[in-house]
């Protein structure tokens, strides 16, 4: 169904992004647990995951305090850890680099592995979309996520339970991602970019804090640049 | 025992920090025009960055220690099969959801 109005637009964002519930629940809580089983407080707990909003760089945090890591350490390695997030503000950008400054600046703390993804892949599908369209689309999109991920720290630092692993809810994460990214191999360009950022990052898997990671996905977009260049100019010959 | 100062200082450094990876082209940019081949890296950064974070739990899961686990690699792969077959991604996880849980309960 195309979007058609900012309200349509943000409804869509909503309903695209609720199986990312999924994804989120067992995260945080798992951050509230561990993060008073460190001797945090539930407040600091709550605050922590309010004002960092960044499940993968928080329990880097979390971990390196535990072993009393020197403070510039652990804000280097959690930074580190949360390196992608550039990568996903530059691609961002020329989507949503013209709306309003303060829309720009909260969509920026808002931005998450599974906002950023939700919003590319819609934009992508529907590149006619209006700016404020896209950013009501983005604001659906983490309407059931952010609220989530602090609701359950506090129901994590709370009661301390967790959801049992035979559930195996920590394959949710891969699932979702791959199932939003799957439409999104238009052309061979795209299928190139994965599939070298992949076997990069198997082969990068032991480089520390997840630099690896920015490494393998700086190859499959590099990969994907060369191979749209190849295909233009070889569409070039063809017709020429 | 973490020193509540360092905590602090993590929790108000670390948001600051995140808030800056976040801003720093979508707020500084803006609407500014970026070169051509600047554009043609970030159309393939989802696709790029996306199978990164997942490939090495597809291979090596933590849950399992790290070990191969058929349930899970099969699982992937019918999520993204269904995926790219039908474009739709409802339909992608909960056909991954269904062959995990299968499998996970066949092999046991």
């Amino acid at each position: 169904m195309a979007i058609t109005t900012t309200k349509s637009a943000f409804r869509k964002g909503l309903a695209d992004a609720a199986p990312f519930v999924l994804v989120i629940i067992p995260f945080s809580s798992l951050f509230g647990i561990l993060a008073t089983e460190a001797g945090l407080s539930v407040f600091e707990t709550l605050a922590f995951s309010v004002v960092v909003i960044a499940g993968a760089a928080q329990f880097t945090a979390l971990q390196l305090m535990q072993e009393h890591a020197p403070t510039a350490i652990v804000l280097a390695s959690a930074l580190a850890v949360n390196l992608r997030m550039a990568m996903y503000s530059a691609s961002l950008t020329p989507y949503i680099g013209a709306a309003p400054l303060w829309q720009r600046a909260l969509a920026a703390y808002l931005t998450v592995d599974q906002s950023y993804v939700c919003s590319m892949a819609q934009y992508e599908k529907e590149p006619d979309m209006t700016i404020p369209q896209r950013m009501s689309y983005f604001f659906g999109c983490v309407t059931p996520i952010v609220p989530l991920w602090y609701l359950f720290t506090l129901v994590g630092a709370l009661l301390g339970t967790q959801i049992p692993d035979s559930w195996a809810l920590d394959f949710a994460l891969p699932i979702t991602f791959l199932a939003m990214i799957a439409p999104m191999f238009r052309t061979p360009a795209h299928v190139v970019a994965a599939l070298v950022a992949s076997i990069a990052a198997l082969a990068t898997a032991s480089v520390p804090y997840s630099l690896g990671l920015i490494l393998a996905g700086m190859a499959g977009m590099i990969a994907g640049a060369q191979t749209e260049v190849w295909l233009v100019r070889r569409a070039e010959r063809t017709a020429g | 025992m973490i020193d509540k100062t360092t905590l602090w200082i993590v929790i108000i450094c670390l948001g600051i920090g995140s808030f800056g990876l976040r801003f720093v082209f979508t707020g500084l940019v803006g609407d500014r025009e970026m070169p051509a081949w600047l554009l043609r890296h970030l159309r393939y950064t989802a696709v790029a960055i996306l199978p990164a974070l997942v490939a090495p739990q597809v291979i090596a899961p933590a849950a399992t220690g790290g070990q191969f686990d058929p349930a899970r690699f099969a699982a992937a792969a019918v999520a993204l099969a269904v995926g790219v077959l039908t474009k739709n991604v409802l339909l992608a996880i909960i056909s991954g959801a269904g062959t995990l849980y299968s499998l996970l309960w066949l092999l046991g």
